[in-house]
């Protein structure tokens, strides 16, 4: 009964004093600019609808003039980062476009093959890059890896960057998506996906072994978690 | 002999990885973005709840440890950063979908033809605008407007990755080791935050997809797809 009548009076102070924002205190949601489409300036609007404390700007009151230059790029998940091998070389994608990427090709090519060669020596044998799963040679891979570097998203079925369960590859990015052990897959699991799966004696290459752990995938937009508190 | 080869390993080829902090996916992944406000960590883009929906979020600034720093992570107003949507196959962008920060709110611009293409950018004024208010960590804010969806603010990284463990696998350090199994590995970015900025779209605002690109070298099967990818830039 208090309860009922403290919220009772706050939810009337905050229609009399046409604040747009009013915190129910009870589960966090927000009354989002109830008074900025009224057609009347009022509360602490700068304008009619606008301005104020709650309000979008005036028009012409904000400033999105000048030009922005690319500093940061990214498409599928790791390819800068684990492809291009020294740090000019990371720059440089950065500030490329996709559709002029041909000069990369051939350090992505060697970079991969760089990461076998660490085992090769390691073993002592030969270890090259065999084709992967999707029947890609190195050439080929390192070339959708360097010419091709952005999400495929399929407006139609499922999205995902590859789904064991259906089979379904590269129609996206999906938040649970373990794109860690695709690549890791593609990079060393060879014709079968199991080159390097850590049986039979070889090094595990193909999982780094986590998975989304405690995350919770399955909130509505905007589809993330809250941020974690200390 | 075989201690010797592993450090021949390591000094020739390895040097030159274990010289880079690795950090995957594109969190920090370049020296000169490293850290700074136009770092893009990921990309993200997949179906909505409504199926006639593609979502699409960017995360930045990566690497936010949780409590005051992660309080204290802003936008940068300089910054803008687009999602990029080629529906014709020639991973030219066709469409933006601009974000940048006025004041305490982000603004969206889009989806629109952009003036240009390229490494330079304007914004897209005269495209469809929406303002949602930045969230904090306890106030979620979201906006809607023309069946599209829009949110900016802090959120748990949803990225997973043993990023130890991938530094020492790549740099041949645990050669002939790697990674390691279930239960044992851990995933370094369980308990850290971003900074996120999520858009829903009706796919038809986006047009039709192309040809997928993974035919032209043989895989089959593939659906239609866009070719997505978003760009941080910085006003000169």
């Amino acid at each position: 009964m208090k309860l009922y009548n403290i919220r009772f009076i706050m939810f009337t102070l905050c229609a009399s004093l046409l604040f747009v924002q009013c915190d129910d205190d009870e589960n966090g949601n927000v009354i989002v600019q109830e008074t900025c489409d009224d057609g009347i300036q009022n509360g602490d609007e700068d304008g009619v609808d606008c301005g104020g404390s709650s309000c979008e700007p005036c028009v012409g009151t904000l400033d999105f003039s000048g030009t922005y230059v690319q500093e940061d790029i990214a498409g599928r998940p790791g390819v800068n980062t684990v492809f291009s091998g020294a740090d000019n070389v990371k720059n440089m994608f950065n500030i490329s476009v996709v559709s002029d990427r041909a000069s990369f090709q051939p350090t992505f090519e060697e970079t991969l093959e760089d990461y076998h060669d660490v085992y090769g020596d390691a073993l002592m044998t030969t270890i090259d890059y065999e084709t992967n799963i999707l029947g890609l040679d190195a050439p080929t891979f390192t070339t959708v890896l360097a010419q091709f570097d952005a999400l495929q998203v399929a407006p139609d079925g499922q999205t995902t960057y590859y789904d064991p369960g259906t089979g379904t590859v590269l129609t996206g990015r999906a938040l649970p998506d373990d794109v860690i052990d695709v690549s890791l897959t593609l990079m060393f699991g060879g014709t079968t996906g199991t080159r390097f799966d850590g049986n039979n004696g070889t090094p595990q290459l193909t999982s780094d072994g986590v998975d989304s752990g405690d995350r919770d995938f399955t909130l509505p937009f905007p589809y993330l978690e809250s941020p974690i508190q200390e | 002999m075989r201690k010797t080869k592993i450090f021949g390993a390591i000094s020739g080829v390895g040097l030159l990885i274990l010289a880079t902090v690795f950090i995957a996916s594109d969190h920090i992944d370049a020296p000169a973005v490293a850290g700074t406000t136009t770092d893009i960590a990921d990309l993200y883009a997949f179906e909505g709840d409504n199926p006639n929906n593609t979502v699409l979020i960017a995360t930045v600034q990566g690497l936010l440890v949780p409590g005051i720093v992660t309080e204290n992570a802003t936008f940068d107003e300089d910054v803008l950063v687009e999602f990029n949507i080629d529906n014709t196959g020639d991973f030219v962008e066709d469409l933006v979908i601009q974000a940048i920060k006025r004041g305490d709110s982000m603004y969206f611009f889009g989806p629109a033809q952009p003036a240009q293409t390229g490494l330079s950018s304007e914004v897209a004024t005269f495209a469809d605008r929406t303002a949602v208010k930045i969230s904090t960590v306890d106030d979620v804010q979201t906006a809607s407007n023309n069946g599209m969806s829009f949110f900016a603010g802090p959120r748990r990284d949803p990225f997973f990755f043993d990023f130890n463990r991938f530094n020492e696998v790549a740099s041949g350090s645990v050669a002939p080791d790697g990674f390691l199994p279930p239960g044992t590995a851990s995933d370094f970015f369980a308990d850290l935050n971003v900074l996120a900025i999520a858009v829903e779209v009706p796919n038809s605002m986006l047009g039709s997809a192309p040809t997928h690109v993974g035919e032209s070298v043989g895989i089959t099967n593939l659906p239609p797809a866009y070719n997505v990818w978003v760009s941080a830039k910085r006003k000169q």
